[in-house]
């Protein structure tokens, strides 16, 4: 049975699982688009103010997009994409994806694409002299379980420089996408890895200007998701925006 | 209850590609849907120059103005392969952008309003630290236009950066970053 058909038997329920409009985030909640440390962001930020959208039908619903990508098991696992295993440490990230109320949200797809062991993409634009992997491409897709859960194998990514200033370095990641399950939710981030010495010195980090925010980027390493003889895990939840009932406030 | 704040957003980098466009991803509707249109345009940043590295999302109702998905909210759409969601990205972009779609009808809006005709879009680059939204509606339709709540509430003289214009096979719709010409960019 394809993993596609089985997600198709366990859909959500529409009527309690779909808001009808979504909690609006305060100014600071989200990095500033201008965010001078960042060099790219001078030219690429807008300066006029944004318009309020109410949040219509429009904003409310959004794609199911698994069935029309047609998922492998082998897309959650990065490590086997390839005839030979990639170069690495190998290890399990999984999380479970929840709204700003708790709420697993179930049957949404996570999409990741990282840099391989070495701190190099498989991208043609990507030219500091770090080796290609011929048996990593670093891109994996799946989508959540009935609790909400997702669960990638992969090699652990590692750091890398970049142009944005003298000795930059990106702290280790994997970019993150999330659909949720309206326009309205769709995030796409970065996970860190505990302990990064690289943190104190990275601009799109810490474009995340709360500490408490940018903590809630960085997974935690998990023995207990270890798996013995085969792979560490690091735990990654993420929390999309939820039903706006209920005013805010920060709980974690 | 218990409220728990969101994970922040970060940048979507200049390397995506490995993992976020699909080949199908621009197309919308399947080939050979009745009044399939095109929509391209190039993005640009605030000197003018194209922006090779973006990714382009594009959600939408069918031209019944119902969407593909599974939410309680009014009627499913019954076209036939309609996925209502674009996705356009390229390894080795020179700042364009197309996606294959029909022209979605009216949505209802706020307090019994009807929409004109839109499609809502998400722009993701390296420099964006959280995406931007906005909104393509077609210049074509007048009418419609004139009696959109969300474009009444946009200042007149910005309108036009929502317009997508008419051109041979569908429409072109060019987003601005930044400066003169600036895309009226939503807060959702």
């Amino acid at each position: 049975m394809s993993v596609e058909h089985e997600h198709e038997t366990e859909i959500y329920d529409p009527v309690t699982e779909t808001p009808t409009s979504y909690l609006r985030e305060g100014p600071d909640a989200q990095p500033p688009l201008d965010s001078p440390g960042y060099k790219s962001t001078r030219l690429r930020h807008p300066t006029e103010p944004l318009v309020y959208l109410p949040q219509t039908l429009t904003e409310i619903t959004g794609p199911r997009l698994a069935p029309a990508l047609g998922l492998q098991e082998s897309d959650a696992d990065l490590t086997r994409q390839h005839e030979g295993e990639p170069i690495g440490e190998r290890i399990i990230v999984s999380g479970v994806v929840r709204d700003t109320e708790g709420k697993p949200l179930r049957n949404t797809l996570v999409e990741v694409w990282q840099a391989n062991a070495a701190g190099r993409y498989a991208h043609r634009w990507d030219r500091w002299p770090a080796p290609l992997d011929p048996n990593f491409s670093g891109a994996g897709r799946c989508v959540t379980d009935r609790e909400g859960r997702y669960r990638f194998t992969t090699i652990k990514p590692g750091p890398y420089p970049w142009g944005n200033h003298y000795n930059a370095w990106r702290p280790a990641h994997i970019h993150f996408s999330l659909l949720g399950r309206a326009f309205a939710q769709r995030l796409v981030t970065q996970m860190y890895f505990p302990g990064d010495p690289f943190f104190p010195y990275d601009p799109i980090f810490n474009s995340v200007r709360d500490e408490r925010a940018r903590e809630r980027m960085i997974s935690s390493f998990s023995i207990h998701g270890t798996q013995p003889n085969w792979a560490a895990a690091y735990e990654f939840d993420i929390y999309l925006r939820g039903p706006s009932a209920t005013p805010f406030e920060e709980a974690h | 209850m218990t409220i728990f704040a969101t994970t922040p957003s970060q940048t979507v980098g200049p390397y995506f590609a490995i993992g976020m466009p699909w080949d199908a991803g621009p197309h919308v509707v399947p080939d050979g849907t009745p009044g399939r249109i095109r929509i391209a345009g190039t993005v640009y940043d605030g000197d003018g120059v194209e922006i090779p590295d973006h990714l382009i999302e594009t959600w939408q109702a069918d031209p019944e103005g119902r969407f593909a998905d599974l939410h309680g909210y009014g009627e499913q759409s019954q076209l036939e392969g309609f996925r209502g969601f674009g996705r356009c990205g390229h390894e080795g972009g020179d700042g364009t952008y197309e996606i294959v779609t029909v022209k979605p009808g009216s949505v209802p809006g706020p307090g019994g309003t009807l929409q004109a005709p839109h499609i809502d879009v998400t722009l993701f680059c390296r420099g964006l630290l959280h995406r931007v939204v906005t909104r393509i509606y077609f210049a074509d339709e007048v009418q419609a236009n004139a009696s959109d709540p969300v474009l009444a509430s946009v200042p007149a003289h910005r309108r036009e950066t929502l317009l997508a214009q008419p051109v041979a096979g569908g429409y072109r719709f060019d987003i601005r970053l930044q400066g003169e010409g600036e895309t009226v960019f939503f807060a959702v």
